[in-house]
């Protein structure tokens, strides 16, 4: 079976859910071939506005679509969209609650070729501190596309953070995908594994290297970053007693902290983050070889895994 | 400026070109549409009117260059490694793992780089600084900002353009490379920016309009641009997007597309 790539599947599943629901618009900044919403423009021309390079006015025109009663989905570059356009965002979308879904792609370093100003690593820690954002970000293809109508029919600001490129997918058709919900990807009682985005896949692999060591992770795909399923990382904080977070993302703020923030306040266990180290990362010829260079190698949660279950013994 | 030396510069532009060409084949991406029209620009620019020493890539006095459509990277690039700023072979390794030739600049890596871009919009508020900065030094410097016609879309640029006539700033010179086209399709189609000049003009800039592959028209425009006194100035440079390669002529296609080998054979050949 062919793993798309996710801007494709959500691109896709934008235009199918157009057609269901009249209410939704799509804005993008002059992106739409990269993004993809042009699968949206070409089938809903009038539904379609296509702002330029100018994504701060295309963000507050979003809001102000959403208070007029219709149903926008913002599209362009993550990095671009969630810095340019952020203090739009905070005002104009979120303190007026406006229903406003930012589908924001290339994100990560899915952008690879682009380099640092393409890159978006600090986007998780910024949308999450907003009030009244949700935040999620898609583990594969087939998250990204079922999450389009998820988000639609969800009503509140959204942050939804897509890949340019395929990630391993990591989804199933009996998934019962929900807002909020992490889905346990792999039962384990020795340490969990919390991920999200293209760091789920990896997580995947790097529990089968730590079976190999005689650990038993538990990989847990968190999904939705904010609100959190406290209830669910609680409950495999307290069964592994050790946590490892991983995201394509700073350790700034993003996932780990959050994970972090939750644990600290009600669960104290040992914990690692697995994510960029606080710096720019750089052009490369493909995503997997700047996160292999950059500390989010499938090596790199698997001895984030062994140092937390050492933690755990002493 | 002899005819002999506009055939001079004429023949640099052209081997920017296939630079140009071959960093991006080589590298597997990258822009070449916008890095082509701004070919003959950056050649006048480096090769004939700007102050500037390669070997002293930080010389207070230099004359100051912001891509800001830092997308066209490549055609920086090709100018500065010609100059001597680093050596030729730097060119190979665009985008590659380790490379200090970033996707976009990097002012941090790039011996003669000024300032890093590559999010639009924001090169000619930084080139205000700079020709602040000039006349608190009492330096006589200039500033060339170059920016795309699409990235004219964002609202800072025209919050940019309205601050460097209030301060009289005579010595920052932006160029837009007016081309036509921006990543999704024509300037016309998506956001349609006529009556350009008039815009800038209403901002009270001084406005010169070229052909902006003429390098005799572009010295010129650039050198008395230089001479206008107690306002800032803007050349509105109409090129062609892709110039000097026929199919990548006016093709959006080739706006953030690298060629094939076929391709890129057939676009040396054009521009040997
Ligand atoms: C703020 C921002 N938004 C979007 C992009 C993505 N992007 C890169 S190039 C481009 C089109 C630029 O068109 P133009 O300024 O006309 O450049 P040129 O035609 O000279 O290549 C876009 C939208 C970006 N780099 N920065
Ligand atoms: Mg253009």
């Amino acid at each position: 079976m062919s793993n798309p790539a996710m801007r494709e599947a959500y691109g896709k599943a934008l235009a199918d859910y157009g057609a269901v629901n009249p209410a939704v618009v799509a804005l993008d900044a002059d992106t739409s071939s990269s993004t993809l919403s042009s699968y949206f423009a070409s089938r809903f021309p009038t539904r379609f506005f296509n702002v330029g390079i100018a994504e701060p006015c295309m963000v507050d025109m979003s809001a102000g679509l959403a208070l007029g009663g219709m149903l926008p989905f913002v599209n362009a570059f993550a990095a671009l969209v969630a810095l340019r356009a952020l203090e739009q965002i905070r005002t104009c979308i979120c303190y007026n609650r406006a229903n406003v879904k930012i589908a924001a792609s290339y994100a990560g370093v899915s952008d690879f070729k682009d380099g640092p100003t393409h890159h978006a690593i600090t986007d998780i820690a910024i949308m999450r501190s907003l009030p009244e954002m949700t935040v999620i970000v898609p583990a594969d293809a087939g998250e990204a596309a079922a999450f389009v109508k998820l988000i639609a029919e969800y009503d509140g600001p959204v942050y939804l953070r897509l890949n340019r490129s395929a990630t391993q997918a990591v989804s199933q058709p009996d998934d019962n995908l929900q807002i909020g919900r992490g889905i346990v990807r792999r039962p384990g009682s020795d340490v969990t594994i919390i991920a999200c985005g293209s760091m789920a896949g990896r997580s995947l692999q790097a529990a089968d290297i730590l079976a190999g060591r005689g650990v038993d992770a538990c990989v847990l795909d968190m999904h939705t970053v904010k609100p959190l399923d406290n209830e669910l990382i609680l409950k495999m904080a307290g069964e592994t007693g050790g946590v490892v977070t991983a995201e394509e993302h700073t350790v700034i703020g993003g996932l780990g902290s959050a994970v972090a923030e939750l644990l600290a306040q009600e669960m104290p266990v040992p914990q690692a983050c697995v994510g960029i180290k606080d710096t720019f990362a750089c052009t490369g010829p493909d995503p997997e070889t700047i996160m292999d260079a950059y500390g989010l190698g499938v090596r790199d949660i698997a001895d984030a895994a062994l140092k937390v279950m050492e933690k755990k013994i002493k | 400026m002899t005819d002999n030396n506009i055939n001079n510069l004429e023949n640099t532009a052209r081997k920017l070109r296939r630079d140009v060409i071959s960093m991006i084949s080589k590298a597997g991406s990258g822009h070449p549409g916008g890095s082509l029209s701004a070919a003959d620009i950056v050649t006048a620019l480096y090769f004939s009117v700007m102050r500037h020493d390669p070997k002293k890539p930080h010389w207070p006095d230099r004359d100051r260059f912001i891509l800001s459509k830092g997308h066209a990277a490549p055609i920086l690039y090709a100018a500065l490694a010609e100059c001597g700023y680093f050596p030729l072979e730097w060119l190979d390794t665009l985008r590659k793992a380790g490379t200090c030739l970033q996707g976009h600049t990097d002012s941090t890596l790039t011996p003669g780089v000024d300032v890093s871009a590559g999010s639009l919009g924001q090169g000619l508020s930084v080139g205000i600084g700079m020709a602040l900065a000039a006349k608190l030094d009492r330096k006589d410097y200039h500033i060339y900002v170059l920016l795309g016609d699409g990235e004219c879309d964002e609202g800072q640029v025209w919050e940019a353009a309205m601050f460097a006539p209030n301060y009289k700033l005579d010595n920052l010179t932006a160029i837009v490379d007016y081309n036509g086209l921006q990543l999704d399709g024509t300037t016309k189609d998506i956001m349609n920016l006529e009556p350009f000049a008039n815009k800038w003009r209403s901002f009270n800039w001084e406005v010169m309009e070229i052909d902006g592959h003429d390098i005799a028209q572009i010295i010129d425009a650039l050198n008395k641009a230089k001479k206008v006194t107690a306002h800032p100035v803007v050349i509105v440079a109409h090129t062609v997007k892709g110039k000097g390669v026929s199919f990548m002529e006016n093709n959006v296609d080739f706006h953030g597309k690298a060629p094939n080998k076929a391709e890129t054979e057939l676009a040396l050949k054009e521009l040997a």
